[in-house]
């Protein structure tokens, strides 16, 4: 009796354990890919809002300098101009700034900071963006308005990059807010790359004699530069797409200049300060807008992951 | 001889100004974050008072121009944000766990890998692309709620979903091998196992990973400024707009009003401090947990 009975229980639990790791498998797994249906659901949402201005304005659209809600037509080129000047501006004050600060933090800090100084510094990516936004109308744009561009155009106002009335409110200050805002990113990102330079590397250059710097520059940063590449683009990711911070100091207008200390427009900001008033072939054309950002965020960020990725399997031994 | 001492000078006084220089960033990339913190409680701390918490958003006004000036807060703006932080928390805690569940028990195949690629990739999406994402997707598909609660925390999870399937998986691959070894030799089954045994010995790691995607929604404002719209009157139900600190932080410092951009400041310290707070006390966890490593 207890038997063939006992044996069916068994039976029966084995089937319900099999059936609850499917189960759970399953809806993991659905998850885990529901994760790509989400990123594909986004980019298929943009692609079907941006179809009417797509079909309207053709390829032209992402060289056209002209925005007129009166005529419907439509072109991206000032946007375009503005996000790539601005992320530069970033690029070149905040990658200095970003590796000064991985390699102290790395190499030359004392022990006892290393740790508390990179909390810190890690606490600037904290600062939500409008915050940053706030503190440059308030605080950095009185001070880029009445010191800083007046000293940039006393040493080299003959440029064409500095030309008219510094008014604080412009793409130099843009960038300058971009700049603060990737720091973190970019130096947390090549402080990693840094720290999986094996040791043996760094004592090889120590045992030559070569200083600390030395050691640095031949043995860390040659060894850790595809990371470093990936470090910047990630940041080059984050300053290309962000919006508040940026719509709160370019000033937004819709033009091309070569002076920084002009206003002008990125991508994101002319989105943010348009969408609720546009007409229905202006938001399309918007949403194309967005379209462009997200293609451009998106190969940029599989271009950094790529490297950064590479950095970390080399440096734990995997294939 | 000589040659060679001036050669061993110089190279002396290179790593010395190289030191210093590189000293000099972390000072120079400090400067916001110090000027910032100061600013916003000298500044912020003048708009606090019982009114600045209970009452809401008052009418603009300016001291130089009117006489009197209405008091007013921002108890609309911190009453969206604290709803729009929880259903979105809501949304996307559960389903980022289970998808770390997945990357890390299951994941070790191709499927795995491509998830963690792109979801990596993800978490580099502009936020006001995901604000017009959503807009467009609910357009299509209800428009009423176009600017409602539910569109503005649509629009966060979807930003914080990717964040807590990362930091879970990495938290969950904290757990040592053997302890799933263990527990599975008793005979108990898989999934038992992971819910139970995986999921607890990696609890803390799995909240400080919630938590991060809390602060960095919490800080959002593209992403709600054509879902959850704004509203001057407080929580209305989930199918009206929604108000948050970051919206009104945005509308009142660009405005030219001085009771507003007092407002702006007060509820920037209130962000900053929840954000910070947030921020100090995951990354606090997520060291002890990592061993020093920050999942970027």
């Amino acid at each position: 009796m207890g038997l063939p009975n006992g044996t069916a229980r068994s039976a029966g639990r084995r089937t319900s354990r099999a059936l609850g790791d499917t189960l759970f498998h399953i809806g993991s797994g659905t998850a885990a890919v529901g994760l790509l249906a989400l990123l594909a659901l986004i980019s298929v949402i943009l692609v079907l809002w941006a179809e009417a201005s797509i079909l309207a304005f053709g390829p032209e659209f992402l060289w056209r300098n002209l925005w007129d809600p009166r005529t419907e037509i439509f072109g991206a080129l000032p946007f375009v101009y503005g996000t790539l000047v601005t992320s530069a501006l970033a690029l070149l004050f905040g990658v200095p700034i970003s590796l000064g600060i991985a390699i102290f933090l790395s190499e030359l800090s004392p022990t006892w900071l290393r740790v508390p100084l990179t909390f810190v510094v890690e606490l600037l990516a904290a600062v939500p963006s409008v915050v940053y936004g706030l503190w440059a109308i308030f605080v950095l744009v009185p001070v880029m308005r009445r010191d800083v561009e007046p000293a940039i155009q006393g040493l080299l106002g003959w440029l064409p990059l500095f030309q008219g009335t510094p008014i604080g409110v412009d793409k130099f200050t843009a960038g300058v807010i971009l700049a603060v805002m990737i720091i973190p990113t970019i130096s947390a990102v090549s402080r990693e790359a840094f720290l999986a330079v094996p040791q043996s590397q760094r004592e090889a250059a120590l045992s030559l004699g070569a200083t600390r710097w030395e050691t640095t520059r031949t043995a860390v940063l040659t060894y850790a530069r595809s990371g470093i590449f990936g470090a910047v683009i990630l940041g080059l990711g984050r300053a290309v797409g962000e919006t508040m911070a940026v719509t709160m100091t370019i000033g937004n207008r819709n033009v091309i200049t070569t002076s920084l200390f002009d206003q002008g427009q990125t991508i994101a900001s002319w989105i943010a300060n348009n969408f609720s008033e546009a007409g229905p072939l202006e938001q399309s054309a918007l949403i194309e807008l967005g379209l462009v950002l997200l293609a451009l965020t998106l190969l940029i960020n599989v271009l950094a992951h790529l490297l950064v990725r590479r950095v970390f399997r080399v440096a734990e031994g995997r294939p | 001889m000589r040659i060679r001492f001036d050669r061993d000078a110089r190279r002396h006084w290179t790593d010395l100004a190289v030191s210093v220089a590189a000293l000099a960033c972390v000072v120079l990339a400090l400067i916001p974050l110090g000027s910032i913190l100061f600013e916003a409680t000298s500044r912020g701390l003048r708009a606090w008072g019982p009114d600045f918490f209970l009452k809401n958003q008052p009418a603009p006004c300016s001291p130089q121009i009117s006489v009197t000036c209405e008091s007013g807060g921002i108890a609309n703006a911190l009453q969206g944000t604290l709803v729009l932080i929880a259903l979105s928390s809501l949304l996307a805690i559960p389903f980022g766990i289970l998808a770390g569940i997945y990357l890390s028990e299951y994941g070790n195949n191709r499927i795995g890998g491509a998830v963690r690629f792109f979801t990596d990739v993800m978490t580099g999406i502009p936020s006001i692309v995901v604000g017009i994402f959503v807009y467009g997707l609910l357009i299509l598909t209800a428009r009423d709620i176009v600017f409602s609660t539910i569109a503005g925390t649509v629009a966060l999870a979807t930003i914080m979903v990717p964040i807590v399937a990362r930091t879970s998986e990495e938290a969950l691959r904290l757990v040592p091998g053997s302890i799933r070894e263990a527990a599975l030799a008793l005979g108990i089954p898989k999934h038992r196992v992971t819910s139970r045994v995986v999921l607890s010995s990696a609890r803390s790691g799995l909240v400080t990973g919630a938590l991060l995607g809390v602060a960095r929604v919490g800080g959002e404002t593209a992403p709600l400024l054509f879902t959850a719209f704004g509203n001057p009157f407080g929580f209305q139900g989930l199918d009206h707009p929604a108000d948050a600190l970051t919206l009104r932080i945005y509308y009142y410092g660009i405005s030219a009003f001085q009771n507003w951009q007092d407002l702006a400041w007060g509820s920037a310290l209130l962000l900053v401090l929840l954000m910070l707070g947030i921020s100090v006390a995951s990354r606090l966890a997520l060291r002890n947990r990592f061993g020093g490593r920050s999942v970027a």
